[in-house]
């Protein structure tokens, strides 16, 4: 997988992640292309279009769209199904995730990305692998934290 | 709000986030931004240390400062410090900021190698997956210099937890793909092959991403993978759909690892041992009986991880296309998929069977689903499964379908998308060419194309069709009626207007009997178009009617009357008037047996490959010209027609006359691409060849428009080099101080450069790497000196593979003399065809002055004595100019023996100083260069400036070297 983008149906880019060393003004460029290509298409479309030399595998969950380019040789559908392995991750360790929970906990979201890709390959598909990967660290911060900040505070 | 805030909250980050969001404007924004960032630059210089916990809050708000895409220029240094916090969480941000904020800032690439040296050792597991995760996010050089030899290590000992094996696979693999030769396997090639066996699902399917790129590149070492993956594929196919716990995804058991397990097969050739491969066949065989079971789930996702292990199966049968019975299967299956209600399906069946289409097993089983495509391109409401319907047509397209394919394609052409047009014409075009049987229908296909698609139809495209009616007897009559008829239309497409004026113009005869189309209708006709159209197909027309003279004297008096009017003869553009004048003239003083012999029908156009070459040799003369100089050579050709000839004018009919081929003549330009024995048109035909073939000779030769009317040679179409880049001097100036690294890197093409100098002598290395994974055709390389560089520099070019295959690098050697001293940089040039679109640039070769120098040690005393005796003023050149890096006094030193000067210890007597002395050796002479570098390191950071000072014992020397420095700094 080259990259992974996660952007709202506003255009607005929630999560990225290369995979392979890309120019920063590349990535804007990218980026904007790629936001204005998936977002213009009509919902039955297919999930999978070309663009560039690449393989783009979309899907849209409530307002956000999970969008990953892959090589040629690639099999789409299960990169359609790694996204939903990522969802299903962010679900579980937010509690029904929401864009604003990305957008708040961006750093989350990465480590979580992180824990189940890395330089673009699957490391674990196992879904209690990688949460127990996450819950440890966690776990490790409530160790440090002397004082854990309000944990309801924007409730 | 969030509903939730894991961990440890950041409650200012918080804060800042919403305040963000609440921001009404793009404005408000920026403001709130630098605002932020005010803030946390002055906690970063205050002088209050801050703990941890604040260091970490700020990093994380310049993370999604940066994420927000807003540049970030500092922090860098405390992100470096969390790093070697021991707090996990602090790490964690560092790591996180320092793996989307890369830095290639040396200084800092040491510290953060020396953090992760300390987490890899630490024994931690969550630590060393920390740092792992940091190598593969940056994956830079520098790292896998660092840590390439110690990864395979932590990758294959015994007591690794599975969860930092699983890291160090895919860390490895990221640092394989970026730098290969650091990432020597040897040793461990067996024990890491052997992980597909171990019994952690998560280890297998970590370790198989890395096994497979390493089998792609070095698959002897790797096939024993092959038996030990086909086990282990064997053993998941087999098992049932709860076998696997946490692996099974949807009922699907472990649909990752079965989809990599399919791919890395894909790597080898059917396996040799009977046994190995009757397992294999019994697990596809599984995978194809399972497509056919009810689902057990009505889960997309229980359907979607069980197609994709379905379709990489297929993908594994056509690779190895030696089961017919197999493939036959798959081909079936495919067809279910073809009407089945899920779009994504419908369009990963289309690609598939495009490759299916092309084994011989499966061909015919292809095309029994022909009507279904059709279909589709008709019907499917997405545009990306049309142009798979298309791609499949086209794979499935041959002598037996090809006219009712083409008829489909022509009539989606009408109503097709903007963005495939220019393909599908391409596609078109080669179907009607391929398969014609009659050329009528071939004429006939491709003026329906212009006239439905005229704006994509491509200038080979009509060359072609030009090229087969000269070539062609039989059809010359038909194309010129149909041409004929076609123009009458109201609006007919310029493309129509240029292949109407060529071919009436050659063949208008032929349908001059019919008082319909009889001279002066055909005329008539054509020259109502003509004001409509643009230069070019103006000039095609005046020609056109020159040759009307000719073919129907009794146009003559019209034709004059027409170029005698003041629009033409003292039309604004020189070429058009030109041509007015001169063929007006012509057309008044020759004889009819002068002009007919001038104006002569078109002879049959060649056989394309070595007639160019052949013609440009004779017009280079006395230099043999090797294959990668034709370019060059045509575009010499080019600029010598440009200027040196006008059409019509005497040197065109003395040209006309001769009976050797010449580049100048106009009308018969075309000739001159002809050889004595006219080839008919071959059977692999030149608009395949537009798409497929490499070799700088495969464009429709000779059919060119230039051929036809400005007399440039008929070779390529006009492609002179693009002019330089405008970054290549920026470029250029990378490589004063040192000899290799990447020169240019787009999108497509990355091209490494390394050099080696001796004396007046260097070799240079190019390294064209193709990114993309689509092959580049036609792939050329030119240098050129401009103007006086030519005899100050010898560059010689070893030839370049013209064909660049998807994700391949080629090398080109270049051998330089350095005859005498020199300012500027060659041109490189650089031309390929990918995809169809000619892609063209220039950039500047790396070759400056100070390549040649030889350092010379020297004593302080004799330094200075040297110096002294160079004190005329126009031997030295001086810049004081502002530090753009730091002052690092190791970086200065490196960059001034990158240089190629001795650097002189002990000779300033201010040690902060820097002087350097060599000798610039060219073929005509040597020039002694002494140099002084100043810089003032106490100042403030931003004030730091530089006197640099160059004496020489030639004053442009002095000048070029201090350019060329003053950058450097």
């Amino acid at each position: 997988m080259r990259f992974m983008l996660l952007f709202s149906r506003q255009g607005k880019l929630r999560l990225q992640k290369w995979y392979t060393a890309t120019a920063e003004r590349d990535k804007k460029k990218m980026v904007r292309e790629l936001m204005q290509v998936v977002l213009a298409r009509k919902p039955k479309m297919c999930s999978f279009l070309e663009w560039r030399d690449l393989k783009i595998v979309y899907k849209r969950y409530a307002s956000l769209y999970f969008c990953c380019a892959v090589e040629e040789q690639d099999n789409e559908l299960i990169t359609l199904e790694v996204i939903h392995r990522f969802v299903e991750l962010l679900d579980k360790y937010f509690g029904s995730v929401c864009e604003l929970d990305i957008i708040f906990n961006f750093e989350k979201a990465y480590f979580i990305l992180d824990e189940f890709l890395m330089g673009g390959e699957i490391q674990d598909t196992s879904k209690k692998g990688v949460l127990k990967a996450i819950e440890q660290a966690d776990l490790l911060q409530e160790v440090d934290v002397s004082s854990p900040k309000s944990f309801f505070l924007f409730k | 709000m969030p509903a939730v805030s894991k961990g440890d909250g950041m409650r200012g980050l918080a804060v800042f986030i919403s305040d963000i969001r609440n921001c009404k404007s793009k404005e408000a924004e920026i403001k709130r931004i630098n605002k932020e960032l005010a803030n946390i630059r002055s906690k970063f210089k205050g002088d209050k240390a801050l703990d941890g916990y604040s260091k970490k809050k700020y990093v994380c708000k310049l993370l999604f400062i940066f994420l927000l895409g807003h540049d970030i220029d500092f922090g860098h240094m405390e992100a470096v410090n969390l790093l070697s916090s021991n707090k996990y969480t602090e790490k964690q941000i560092g790591y996180l900021f320092i793996s989307v904020l890369v830095n290639s800032n040396s200084e800092l690439i040491r510290l953060i190698n020396n953090a992760i040296k300390n987490d890899l050792s630490s024994r931690n597991p969550t630590f060393m997956c920390l740092a792992l995760h940091c190598i593969a996010n940056v994956g830079s050089r520098e790292m896998a210099e660092a840590f390439a030899g110690e990864i395979p290590r932590i990758l294959v000992a015994g007591d690794t937890m599975d969860s930092v094996k699983q890291s160090a696979a895919l860390c490895l693999l990221r640092l394989y793909r970026t730098s290969p030769d650091l990432v020597l396997m040897g040793e461990w090639t067996s024990r890491v092959v052997h992980l597909l066996n171990d019994q952690h699902m998560g280890v297998v399917t970590a370790a198989i991403s890395l096994i497979t790129c390493l089998s792609q590149k070095n698959p002897e070492e790797f096939k024993t993978c092959v038996s030990l993956a086909v086990s282990r594929l064997s053993r998941i196919v087999s098992s049932a759909s709860t076998d696997l716990q946490d692996y099974t995804y949807y009922f699907v058991p472990a649909p990752w690892l079965s989809c990599k397990l399919l791919r890395l097969l894909q790597c080898y050739p059917p396996p040799e041992d009977g046994a190995v491969k009757g397992r294999l066949v019994e697990c596809l065989e599984t995978i194809l009986n399972k497509a056919q079971e009810p689902p057990k789930s009505k889960k997309v996702q229980h359907s979607n991880a069980k197609n994709a292990i379905l379709f990489e199966a297929i993908a594994l049968i056509i690779h190895y296309d030696s089961e017919p019975n197999l493939l036959v299967r798959a081909c079936n299956q495919l067809g279910q998929f073809l009407q089945h209600r899920e779009t994504n399906l419908r369009y990963l069946a289309l690609e598939s069977m495009c490759t299916l289409a092309s084994s011989e097993f499966s061909h015919e089983a292809v095309k029994t689903h022909i009507e279904t495509v059709i279909n589709a391109l008709k019907t499917e409401r997405d545009v990306s499964v049309r142009q798979r319907a298309a791609d499949l047509l086209y794979a499935m397209c041959d002598r037996s379908n090809a006219k009712q394919i083409v008829a489909e394609m022509l009539s989606y052409l009408e109503t097709a998308d903007y963005s495939i047009r220019e393909e599908m014409v391409l596609k078109v075009a080669i179907l009607a060419e391929k398969y014609a049987v009659d050329y009528s229908w071939y004429v006939d296909t491709i003026l329906n194309l212009i006239r439905i698609a005229g704006d994509y139809v491509s200038e080979e495209v009509w060359y072609r069709v030009i090229q087969i009616v000269i070539n062609r007897d039989d059809v010359q009559g038909y194309a010129a009626k149909t041409v004929f008829e076609a123009l009458q239309a109201p609006a007919c497409h310029e493309n129509m207007v240029k292949v109407g004026g060529y071919i009436l113009g050659e063949f208008g005869n032929l349908i001059a009997g019919d008082p319909r189309s009889s001279p002066l209708v055909q005329f008539n006709l054509l020259h109502s178009k003509f004001h409509l159209c643009s230069v070019p197909t103006r000039a095609l027309l005046l020609s056109a009617y020159i040759k009307f003279i000719n073919l129907f004297p009794e146009t003559k008096p019209t034709i004059q009357e027409v170029l005698r009017c003041d629009s033409q003869i003292r039309n604004s553009d020189v070429e058009l008037q030109q041509r007015a004048v001169e063929y007006l003239k012509l057309s008044s003083i020759a004889s009819t047996d002068v002009l007919a012999t001038v104006l002569e029908e078109m002879p049959p156009f060649p056989e394309r490959e070595s007639s160019i070459l052949a013609k440009l040799k004779k017009k280079k003369g006395p230099g043999a010209v090797s294959g990668n100089e034709l370019e060059e050579g045509k575009r010499e050709g080019g600029e010598l027609n440009g200027a040196g000839e006008r059409p019509g004018d005497s040197s065109a009919i003395g040209a006309s006359n001769a009976s050797t081929p010449s580049p100048s003549a106009d009308l018969l330009g075309l000739r001159s691409a002809a050889p004595v024995s006219a080839a008919p048109p071959s059977a692999g035909s030149l608009l395949v060849d537009v798409f497929s073939e490499a070799g700088p000779a495969a464009p429709a030769a000779g059919a060119n428009d230039d051929g036809f009317l400005s007399s440039a040679p008929p070779s390529v179409v006009s492609e002179d080099p693009a002019p330089p880049l405008p970054e290549s001097d920026e470029l250029l100036n990378k490589f004063v101080c040192k000899n290799n690294g990447v020169l240019f890197e787009n999108q497509l093409l990355q091209i490494g450069v390394k050099s080696e100098y001796r004396q007046n002598l260097g070799r240079m290395y190019l390294f064209y790497g193709n990114k993309t994974s689509v092959q580049f055709v036609n792939f050329t390389t030119t240098v050129s000196c401009p103007g006086e560089l030519q005899s100050q520099l010898n560059v010689q070019l070893k030839p370049v593979d013209p064909l660049v295959e998807g994700g391949a690098q080629v090398q080109q050697v270049i051998n330089i003399e350095c005859l005498t001293v020199f300012s500027d940089a060659p041109l490189l040039n650089i031309k390929f065809r990918y995809g169809g679109a000619l892609q063209n640039l220039t950039l500047k070769l790396p070759v400056a002055i100070n390549k040649f120098f030889q350092p010379t040690e020297m004593s302080s005393h004799d330094f200075f004595q040297r110096w002294k005796q160079l004190s005329q003023p126009q031997q030295e050149a001086q810049k004081i100019f502002k530090a753009n890096h730091a002052m690092d006094t190791e970086v200065l030193k490196a960059k001034l023996l990158g240089l190629g000067t001795a650097l002189l210890e002990k000779v300033d007597p201010n040690p902060d100083n820097f002087v350097c002395a060599g000798v610039i050796q060219t073929k005509a002479q040597q020039v002694g260069c002494l140099l002084r570098l100043e810089p003032n390191a106490q100042a403030q950071p931003g004030e730091q400036m530089y006197r640099l000072t160059l004496r020489s014992s030639k004053d442009t020397v002095a000048k070029r070297l201090c350019e060329l420095l003053a950058e450097q700094f």
